[in-house]
C-alpha cells in the first residue's frame, strides 16, 4: 500500500511539474504572439511633455554620422534621457556624440547633460577566429543584457552596426517578459542601395523593428514593409 | 578642356583620401607615373595624399622641375580644409568621405577597394556614379578615368534630409505634428 501511495505521489508531482512547464511555455508563446502582433502598431497619442528614454546605437564608419544627422532633426526634449552606446573598439563615435550633446547643452543654457555614454563589448572582431568568437559573443551578449537592464529604454534608434542586433533582440525579449515596452526604429544605412545589411535583414525578417526605414527606392521595392524616406545625408 | 592655365599657373590640388582605412592599392596607383602624368596633363599642379593606416609610402616631390608636387600625411583631425582647397578629390568609397566631399561641391572620383571582403561600399559609389554625381573607378583603370573625365558633366548633389524619418518616428510615438 505504502509503495503505491509514494508512486502515485511522485507521479502527481511530475505531472504537476510537466503541467507547470507546459503552462509556462504557453504563456511565453502567447506573450511572443502578442508582442509580434503589437510590433509596428503606432502608440496612442502623447503630449510633448511625456518624454521617452532613448537608446541610440552608434557605429564606426558612416553610421554615427548618419545617426547624428537624424538626431539633429529630432526634438531633444521629447527624446530624453538619451543613452549612447558604441562598441568598445570604436573611439570616434562617442566623441562625436559628446560634441553634439555639449553643443545642445551650450545653446539651451542648461547645466548638466541629459545623456549618458556607454561602451559595449563586440561579439567578434574582424578576422577573429570562430572558436574564440563563441566565447566573446557570449560575453558581449551578457554585457548587452546588463546595459539594457540598466537603461530599459522606451525608444531604440539604430542604423546598422553589428552591435545593434543583440540590443534589439534584448529589447524584444523585454517586451515579451514585460520588463519594458519599447519602440524600435531601424534606419538602414545610406550605403545600402540594393541589399540590406545583415543586421537590417535579420531585424526585418524577424519583425523585431517597429519601423524599418530605407534610403533608396530599390530597397523599398524589395522589402515592402520598409518605409522609403530618401537620403539622410 | 580649358583646364591648363597658360602663363601663370594657379595651384590646382588633387586631394586623395582613404579615410580611416588602409588602401595601399589606391595610394600606390596614385603615386604611379601613369596617374601623375595624366593629372599633369589635365592641368593639376599638386597631389596631396591622406594615406590613413596604409604601409605604402609615396615619394614626396617639390614639383620645382615642372612635375607634379607630391606630399602625404596619415591622418588629420579634420580634412575639411583640404577638401575645401582641392580642385579634384580622389577618395575611397566610404560614405562619410563621399558625402563630405559632395557637400563642398568638389569634383570626385571614388575608387572602390577590391580587396575588401564584403564590398557593400561599391553599391553606393555605383549608384551615385549612375546619377552622375561622381566618377567611379578601380585602381587599375584610374588613369583612364582621369584622362576621359568631363567634370562639367557632373550633377551637383543636393543634400539629404532627415526630417521625413523624424516625422514618421514622431507620428508613430503619438507625438503631435509640429
Amino acid at each position: 500500500m505504502e509503495k503505491n501511495t509514494s508512486c502515485s505521489f511522485s507521479n502527481l508531482s511530475s505531472n504537476l511539474g510537466i503541467s507547470c512547464f507546459i503552462a509556462f511555455i504557453a504563456i511565453i508563446l502567447v506573450r511572443v504572439i502578442y508582442v509580434i502582433y503589437g510590433t509596428g502598431k503606432p502608440l496612442s497619442k502623447r503630449s510633448p511633455q511625456q518624454a521617452l528614454s532613448t537608446l541610440i546605437v552608434l557605429g564606426s564608419g558612416g553610421h554615427t554620422a548618419e545617426m547624428i544627422n537624424l538626431l539633429l532633426v529630432l526634438q531633444k526634449d521629447r527624446f530624453t534621457p538619451r543613452f549612447y552606446i558604441a562598441a568598445s573598439t570604436d573611439n570616434m563615435s562617442l566623441q562625436k556624440a559628446h560634441v553634439l550633446e555639449n553643443s545642445w547643452a551650450d545653446s539651451s543654457g542648461v547645466k548638466g547633460i541629459s545623456a549618458e555614454f556607454m561602451q559595449i563589448y563586440r561579439s567578434r572582431e574582424v578576422g577573429q577566429s570562430y572558436v574564440t568568437s563563441v566565447w566573446t559573443t557570449l560575453v558581449a551578449t551578457v554585457h548587452a543584457l546588463w546595459l539594457m537592464i540598466k537603461i530599459r529604454p522606451q525608444v531604440v534608434l539604430c542604423n546598422g552596426p553589428g552591435t545593434c542586433f543583440p540590443l534589439c533582440v534584448i529589447a524584444f525579449i523585454f517586451k515579451v517578459i514585460g520588463i519594458r515596452w519599447s519602440s524600435i526604429f531601424y534606419v538602414e544605412s545610406i550605403a545600402r542601395v540594393k541589399k540590406l545589411s545583415l543586421s537590417g535583414l535579420l531585424l526585418y525578417k524577424l519583425q523585431i523593428a517597429d519601423q524599418f526605414f530605407v534610403q533608396w527606392p530599390q530597397l523599398q521595392r524589395k522589402y515592402p514593409r520598409a518605409h522609403y524616406v530618401g537620403c539622410l545625408m | 578642356m580649358g583646364e591648363s592655365l597658360d602663363g601663370v599657373k594657379g595651384k590646382r590640388v588633387v586631394f586623395v583620401t582613404v579615410g580611416t582605412t588602409r588602401f595601399d592599392a589606391l595610394v600606390k596607383v596614385v603615386d604611379s607615373q601613369e596617374v601623375k602624368d595624366e593629372l599633369l596633363r589635365r592641368g593639376y599642379t599638386n597631389l596631396l595624399i591622406q594615406m590613413g593606416r596604409g604601409s605604402y609610402l609615396p615619394t614626396k616631390s617639390t614639383g620645382d622641375d615642372g612635375s607634379l608636387a607630391v606630399d602625404y600625411f596619415t591622418f588629420s583631425s579634420s580634412i575639411v580644409e583640404h577638401l575645401k582647397s582641392a580642385s579634384l578629390v580622389i577618395s575611397h568609397a566610404g560614405s562619410g568621405s563621399i558625402f563630405e566631399t559632395m557637400r563642398f561641391g568638389k569634383p570626385l572620383i571614388v575608387v572602390v577597394n577590391e580587396d575588401l571582403m564584403d564590398n557593400h561600399q561599391s553599391e553606393l559609389a555605383e549608384e551615385l556614379a549612375e546619377r552622375k554625381h561622381l566618377y567611379c573607378a578601380r585602381p587599375p583603370t584610374l588613369h583612364l578615368t582621369i584622362a576621359s573625365m568631363d567634370l562639367k558633366s557632373l550633377v551637383p548633389y543636393s543634400p539629404g534630409d532627415a526630417t521625413p524619418v523624424a516625422k514618421l518616428i514622431n507620428r508613430f510615438l503619438g507625438f503631435p505634428e509640429d
